[in-house]
């Protein structure tokens, strides 16, 4: 019952803490600034090597007492349903698809931004917390055998999307 | 009583292995080996047939004349094959079902300790001075893996 809550307690801490020693630098993806731009662009790898390592653990876990999944469609909407669900404790709001290997997945109010603000403020912050769910996502889904790449984007907190990748071999 | 039990990585490479201690464990080996054939024809069948669901559970891949050979895939593609001995009288399909789940229980377990490198073989025994202390956690998870196989080899559960 107080596990979304501990969750949500240690990943603000996670981000806190990865962030503590740049916080004075600008937050721009600036190459130049020698260990500014670095340092940031090395705690979010951090961050999403986590999510990553978490992930793969989930989706070993979670498809447990399902059927196996049929195709890639089905897999996006294990992501949707019982991962959000598991993790979040609730579900993503709308998948949308192009057909050809790139999924948009919206989440129209997502838990860990909601206590950051909502509207524009704060905007530039949003990134470092979705750093660890973009991971986990793409931990899930190579634990289930699809190589991808996840990235998010948000417009206006706390919505935002994540957008997944299919690497096509 | 299972004789064997094998756990297959993705990329079809053993990342666990152990039978009962008799002559030749090499024959074992061979005959898991073997059974991966059948195994990717099973998965590969349920693929292409209009069956809405798909199982988990394989059934029993090949009899020899001593041994069954059973097979069980997870959503992962991770595969557990185990060989039982035919002499006792033939096992149920529940019972063998049942201890499939209890393998994949324990292999989950494994997955999630953070100090298991997904990919790695699951071994039980490391004697790495100096990191004492995190590898404890794997000896641990992994003995357990290792004592619920020993414990499906002791008696059917």
């Amino acid at each position: 019952m107080v596990d979304a809550v501990l969750f949500e307690l240690l990943h603000t801490e996670m981000v806190a803490e990865l962030w503590a020693p740049d916080s004075d630098l600008d937050p721009g993806p600036g190459v130049s600034a020698g260990r500014g731009g670095r340092g940031q662009r090395t705690s979010l790898q951090v961050l999403e090597g986590v999510g990553f390592r978490v992930g793969q653990a989930l989706g070993e876990r979670l498809p447990r007492e399902m059927l196996a999944f049929r195709e890639e469609l089905d897999v996006l909407k294990f992501l949707c349903k019982d991962l959000w669900g598991a993790v979040f404790q609730k579900q993503m709001d709308s998948l949308r698809t192009n057909h050809q290997g790139t999924y948009i997945l919206q989440d129209s109010s997502f838990p860990l931004l909601v206590h950051v603000g909502s509207g524009l403020q704060y905007l530039e912050e949003a990134p470092k917390f979705l750093a660890f769910t973009c991971g986990l996502l793409r931990g899930t889904l190579s634990t289930l055998g699809i190589k991808s790449l996840v990235s998010a984007s948000v417009a206006a907190l706390p919505a935002c999307k994540f957008q997944v990748v299919i690497e096509r071999s | 009583m299972a004789v064997c039990v094998a756990v297959i990585a993705k990329e079809n490479y053993p990342l666990y292995i152990r039978s009962v201690p008799t002559e030749n464990e090499l024959k074992f080996h061979y005959m898991v080996h073997t059974s991966l054939d059948v195994v990717d024809e099973k998965i590969s069948a349920m693929g292409k047939a209009l069956v809405d669901q798909r199982e988990l559970y394989l059934g029993l891949l090949y009899p020899t004349e001593d041994y069954k050979v059973y097979g069980y895939v997870t959503n992962s593609k991770v595969k557990f094959v185990m060989v039982v001995d035919s002499s006792n009288t033939a096992l149920r399909d529940n019972e063998i079902r049942s201890m499939f789940r209890k393998l994949h229980n324990s292999y989950t377990d494994v997955m999630c300790n953070p100090f298991y490198n997904p990919g790695d073989r699951i071994q039980s025994r490391q004697r790495v001075e100096g990191q004492v202390s995190s590898l404890n956690w794997t000896v641990s998870l992994c003995r357990a893996f290792d004592s619920m196989v020993t414990s499906m080899m002791i008696q059917v559960c």
